[in-house]
């Protein structure tokens, strides 16, 4: 079959494109656009390359975990909202911290001023996260962190909490992002440079091994570099290419690759494009499956298996006619779930405008339930596999993420492409095309370049007020006034010791946050031993 | 007549950029030079660069909420130290009932989610003052 330019007069377009920067897309697929691709490429559920799902039983088996990514204002609010969530049906947990912990500022620091509780909850010590928890057995729970820079203090937070509730710490079930590079590429809550952010981060990944064996110690992320602008072809290349220096890393650090790689994990964006997104993820879990076994040499199945959170794409939701996002989080969830996802957070509809409000989050997490219950989706494995247009995305994505890994194997691996800017550059550029596609109506946004309405804006939105820093701030300082201080000095004495050297430095932490030294007290402890970084700007 | 000269600076622990960056390079092709100072910047030291570079326009955003606190510092420290005529605008998810105390507090305008290149360069056009 052929597309003669006279047929195509008759359609809409003269190039149909997946994304703006994507894949051209053909009229019809047929068996002849398959035919490259090996059948045991494709191959069956639950082996290798697990192209079509890690489990064989698919969510025959279980279903992926439903996680809402949620935190605002104090502990006692954000606890609050987990229970919520809890009795609507969600299945596991997931923390937004605020941006001070993030970055290692107790919310008594200026530059905390005004970010208070706003985009996370705030912790500032052992002391929040006790009652972040209070009344959810944490020896139960799975629970999910978004922390990165400062991922191994709240990591040995979380430890702590779960001890002095009583619970087994070596049977502790959750993630910890701990995933500094794409901090660098595209989130920027970095603190340190690459060298000693690297240490930190593998000194989780092996204290993890060793202690927490059903604990995933990194959740390699490609979600934020989307958000950032990246197309799905780049948010796999680049993700794996992280990936692969994270594999690196601990190599060097002496550990052998099947000690640690079952339990690195990886975080997607599910985006519009529902088939592209499908064969996205499938284009992802063939490539880290052929990267591990051939690259690395592992002969364990598990570390070869790629298991992956999804997030809906923040960035696709508009403010405008708000309640049209909850199509769009259903098409992106759908995406997510046709993938083979783990676990799942959906957006809220009133996400562009503000935090969450309850409302909003029950009908996000409803989504998945319907995708899971009633849709039938969910009762067979990989249910679109062997369609030829699928197939054959799936083919066209391995194809150009390969190209992005050699690329950034040519500079000398993710470090070094992300010192010389390339990664950041080449998602700067597709952001900077999306907006031009969607500035001269090229790309369509319903209800904002196209079927737009004169909107009425008085919303109800959610809001965080200024009493909650108050309040947060005042409970700091009691717990700095009253807890023993001497212990504090020693241990953060012990903190640094540690730092300079070699040692993994979870125990140190565990011992300081077990003496209530606060995320701004060791952060600042690490300042002075790693120093503090800022990249160069780039356009 | 000089080029319009444009900063865009990020106020606050925002990590957010990606809007910062498609606006620093849609206003560079829109014929203005634009400094783009990046991100996790204090009030004080976008001011600074403001001066310094003698800029006629300051563009700020913030999508972590905190917008109400580091926008009328990051217009007063611009005023603070000399900057009287520099045009202040806004982007990032600022909630509709708290943009008149940011005009109030010397904001000119604020451009939500959504809002084209053309109209950011054809506001700023409008209303910068030459030197």
């Amino acid at each position: 079959m052929s597309d003669k330019p006279a047929a195509k007069a008759s359609e809409r377009k003269t190039e149909f494109k997946t994304t703006v920067d994507g894949f051209s897309v053909k009229r019809v697929y047929t068996q002849d656009d398959i035919k490259d691709v090996k059948p045991e490429d494709i191959g069956v559920p639950g082996e290798y390359p697990f192209t079509r799902h890690v489990m064989r039983t698919g969510y025959r088996g279980r279903l992926w975990t439903m996680r809402q990514y949620a935190g605002f204002g104090t502990v006692e609010e954000t606890n609050q909202r987990y229970k919520y969530l809890y009795k609507q049906g969600q299945t596991g947990f997931s923390v937004a911290f605020h941006l001070p912990t993030q970055e290692g500022y107790d919310s008594d620091h200026p530059l905390a001023a005004g970010e208070v509780g706003k985009c996370g909850v705030a912790v500032d010590s052992l002391d929040d996260m006790e009652r972040l928890w209070a009344g959810l057995p944490m020896g139960e729970i799975s629970t999910s962190m978004t922390i990165n820079a400062t991922a191994s203090i709240l990591l040995a937070m979380y430890i702590a909490a779960a001890e002095k509730q009583g619970a087994d710490v070596s049977k502790l079930q959750g993630t910890v992002q701990n995933d500094i590079l794409k901090e660098y590429i595209a989130r920027n809550t970095y603190i340190f440079g690459p060298q000693p952010s690297m240490r930190l981060v593998t000194d989780v990944c092996a204290y993890c091994a060793n202690n927490l064996p059903e604990w995933n110690s990194i959740s390699i992320s490609a979600y934020h570099m989307r958000e950032a602008g990246a197309t799905a072809a780049q948010e796999v290349g680049f993700v794996m290419a992280d990936g692969i220096a994270y594999v690196n890393a601990m190599i060097k650090r002496g550990m052998a690759v099947d000690s640690f790689a079952p339990r690195f994990s990886f975080f997607f964006a599910a985006n519009n494009n529902l088939i592209e997104e499908v064969a996205k993820f499938r284009a992802a879990r063939r490539l880290w499956a052929k990267i591990v076994k051939q690259r690395f040499g592992s002969d364990n199945p598990r570390s070869q298996m790629l298991r992956f959170h999804v997030q809906t794409d923040g960035f696709t939701l508009t403010a405008q006619q708000p309640l049209n996002n909850v199509v769009r989080v259903t098409l992106q969830a759908l995406a997510a779930v046709l993938g083979g996802c783990q676990s799942l957070h959906t957006n809220s509809y009133d996400e562009a405008l503000a935090l969450p409000t309850e409302d909003a989050v029950q009908m996000a997490l409803r989504t998945q339930q319907i995708i899971a219950y009633e849709s039938g989706v969910a009762d067979t494995v990989d249910p679109l596999g062997g369609s030829y247009y699928l197939e054959k995305l799936t083919s066209e994505i391995e194809k150009k993420a390969e190209y992005y890994i050699a690329e950034v194997d040519k500079m000398g691996g993710a470090l070094k492409a992300i010192e010389a800017g390339y990664i950041q550059q080449e998602i700067a550029t597709s952001a900077y095309d999306y907006q031009n596609a969607v500035d001269s109506g090229e790309q369509v946004v319903v209800g904002v370049n196209k079927f737009t309405v004169k909107e009425d804006t008085d919303k109800e939105l959610m809001e965080i007020g200024q009493e909650m820093e108050r309040k947060q701030v005042a409970g700091l300082g009691k717990l700095k006034a009253e807890r023993d201080n001497q212990r504090v000095r020693v241990t953060l004495k012990r903190v640094q010791d540690v730092a300079k050297g070699s040692d993994n430095v979870m125990p140190v932490l565990i011992e300081a946050v077990k003496a209530y030294a606060t995320v701004g007290e060791i952060s600042d402890t690490f300042r002075e031993v790693f120093k503090e970084y800022r990249q160069p700007n780039i356009l | 007549m000089n080029k319009t000269r444009v900063l865009i600076a990020k106020p606050g622990l925002d990590g957010h950029d990606r809007g910062a960056k498609v606006v620093a390079k849609g206003l560079r092709d829109a014929g203005m030079e634009v400094i783009y100072l990046g991100l996790r910047l204090t009030p004080e030291q976008i001011a600074d660069a403001a001066i310094q570079e003698d800029v006629d326009v300051v563009g700020i955003d913030c999508l972590s909420g905190a917008h109400m606190t580091l926008f009328p510092k990051t217009v007063q420290a611009i005023r603070d130290k000399g900057g009287k005529d520099i045009l202040i605008v806004a982007g990032g998810i600022i909630p509709d009932k708290d943009r008149p105390a940011l005009k109030q507090a010397g904001i000119a305008e604020i451009f939500g989610p959504g809002t084209s290149i053309d109209v950011i360069a054809a506001f700023i056009k409008e209303h910068v003052t030459k030197k």
